[in-house]
């Protein structure tokens, strides 16, 4: 099975609607996911049904017993995030400063730190019109998106397996971060969605970089290119310089905006120049080959 | 004052509206991105880097000669940055938060501290506005393959005055988008939180998350259209249905994106996007007012 990931970097590129066109056009041979935890659209286009849904519990964080706290502040002294403050009567957790390390817990002598199991989010499974899904959102301030798109990725690979599904294809969530490099782990090839401005450049190089640290295969999609034509042909020379495969060139338009509204694919939508630039920029993608570079990121060589 | 810039969505303009503040504030500031996986807000400002330091994180280092394999070290790790493998540990530093524990557990002092290089932080400063000459800057580089973000964000956070006062400048951060702890880090010191969205479907239902997971927080939030007429879809209706107050809006222009895709800040350049971000700077410094006003009585 062929797992692709689309990533970008900066947000707001166009990952989720390129994602959705690409699911359109694999024509229900994919098994989809999204795994931007933290601020997931893709469900507002493919409008799955929800047919299963799970919790994600991971995590712990510290709660202070004012009863039994003798106020010493060892805690407060040993915690590196600054998460517990001193009361009059009692120390106190920050629950948006704790990471859940369980040091206070550990080390408090009379035992007033308990440590609660965190709620962080819900996944679910779903069908939609283009095919099977796995989805999920992160509550709101919560964390271990990583270990959610970990799980979901997982998920999706046993169910596309069972299917006999011999694509998954993975909308990414922006940055460089704890959930990107999460969602790499395992990838055969990555496309990188981009944009001719000076931050969607700067970002590319960034993300691009991290696809050659972790070894996965990357291509270019540059969205609303003829914002900026001279730059496109930049951004364009600079991504064969660094050896990446070009998927072409979306132009903007107005169809993205009204599919979106419609919570359609603009890959549905009568032909009009963007779903003809994004069917071309799919078939360069499923003739590209990966190569044997697959790495998993999260299998790191320790270091003593 | 503190004003952090945040959105659910990506990509909806905060470095616009971060950059847009910059170019009309007129009182002492310093400009900080802490979007450290992606920083965008030097490619607008174009500051003067006057000095990049790694910040390093504290790690533990493993002396394998004084360990006895007993094992508290890796049962109490609940990052898995310490594991046994065939009777003997080992230390996975990238996945370590810093949090100490297995360094103040070993009872035979078999782990000692040592550093993992998170990223950079640059300083420098920027020619601001006519009103205030030149402003300081403030920035964070995830190094390409670190994963941890916050513990970045909170160095470069502690080269921030901790309380500004009326005699230290305002402060004004360009924030990582989405609504988990990247971005929950850079907006829980602010005093308020500007939320930027774009009127589409995307933009509301990610200003919907800012909202649930801001708010909590208790300082003012206020909302940012950007390209105001695209898309349709009602974002000031949602906010009148939640109480929170639209500060300004930015009108959809090919002149303002093209601006942007130039590099140029829009409120230097177009007319409409600086009477925004005028208006914006007004609205921002009303509410902060408000709520110090509401504190106090």
């Amino acid at each position: 099975m062929r797992e692709i990931v689309v990533i970008s970097g900066k947000g707001g590129t166009g990952k989720t609607s390129v994602t959705a066109g690409f699911a359109h056009l694999a024509a229900r041979r994919a098994m989809i996911c999204d795994l931007d935890v933290d601020a997931p659209d893709l469900h507002l286009l493919l409008s799955p049904d929800r047919a299963e849904t799970h919790e994600f519990r991971s995590g712990v964080a510290a709660v202070i017993d004012p009863g039994l706290c003798a106020n010493c502040g060892l805690c407060a002294g040993m915690c590196r995030f600054d998460a517990i403050a001193a009361g009059p009567r009692a120390h106190k957790v920050d629950a948006l400063r704790c990471e859940g390390c369980g040091v206070c817990e550990r080390f408090c002598p009379v035992g007033a730190v308990r440590l609660e199991e965190k709620l962080c989010g819900e996944w679910h499974v779903s069908a939609t019109r283009m095919g099977p899904m796995v989805h999920a959102q992160l509550f709101p301030g919560e964390e271990n998106s990583g270990r959610l798109v970990a799980l979901l990725k997982k998920e999706a690979r046993e169910r596309a397996g069972k299917a006999g599904l011999p694509l998954m294809l993975c909308d990414g969530s922006p940055g460089i971060g704890c959930p990107v490099i999460s969602s790499l782990s395992g990838a055969d090839r990555v496309v990188i969605v981009t944009e001719p401005t000076p931050s969607g450049a700067h970002d590319l190089l960034r993300v691009a970089d991290l696809c050659r640290h972790f070894r996965i295969p990357a291509a270019v999609l540059v969205n609303k290119f003829d914002l900026n034509p001279d730059g496109c042909a930049a951004l364009e020379a600079r991504c064969r310089e660094l050896g990446l495969d070009s998927l072409g060139r979306l132009p903007h338009d107005e169809a993205v905006a009204r599919a979106m509204a419609d919570g359609l694919s603009v890959a549905e939508l009568p032909e009009t120049p963007v779903s003809r630039a994004l069917r071309e920029a799919w078939e360069r993608l499923s003739a590209l080959p990966d190569a044997a570079r697959r790495s998993d990121p999260f299998h790191h060589k320790p270091s003593a | 004052m503190i004003c952090a810039v945040a959105s659910g969505k990506g990509g909806t303009g905060k470095t616009t509206v971060t950059a847009g503040l910059a170019a009309v504030w007129d009182r002492p500031f310093t400009a900080v991105d802490l979007d450290v996986e992606e920083p965008n807000l030097h490619l607008f400002l174009h500051p003067d880097i006057e000095s990049e330091v790694p910040a390093m994180m504290e790690v533990p280092v493993l002396d394998a000669e004084r360990c006895t394999s007993c094992g508290q070290c890796a049962a109490f790790c609940r990052y898995k940055a310490l594991a046994f493998m065939g009777g003997h540990l080992l230390v996975f530093s990238d996945m370590c938060h810093g949090c100490g524990g297995c360094l103040a557990l070993c009872p035979e002092g078999a782990l000692s501290p040592g550093e993992r290089e998170l990223g950079q932080v640059l300083a420098g400063s920027f020619e601001a506005s006519a009103a205030v000459g030149r402003a300081r800057f403030l920035m964070g580089r995830l190094r390409v393959g670190e994963a941890m973000s916050p513990p970045l964000m909170r160095q470069v956070k502690t080269k921030l005055p901790r309380r500004p006062t009326k005699a230290d400048p305002d402060v004004l951060i360009d924030s990582p988008p989405g609504v988990s702890c990247p971005a929950v880090n850079a907006v829980m010191d602010a005093d308020c939180v500007v939320l930027v969205t774009e009127p589409t479907p995307f933009g509301l239902h990610d200003l919907k998350l800012a909202v649930e997971a801001f708010r909590p927080l208790g300082m003012p939030l206020g909302v940012v259209v950007n390209r105001a007429g695209v898309g349709g879809t009602d974002i000031q209706g949602y906010c009148a249905g939640v109480g929170v107050p639209v500060w300004a809006e930015i009108p959809f222009s090919r002149a303002i994106a093209g601006a942007y895709a130039r590099g140029e800040v829009p409120a230097r350049v177009a007319p409409e996007a600086e009477s925004a971000a005028l208006t914006l700077m007004k609205a921002v410094r009303a509410a902060v007012a408000g709520s110090r006003e509401a504190d106090h009585a």
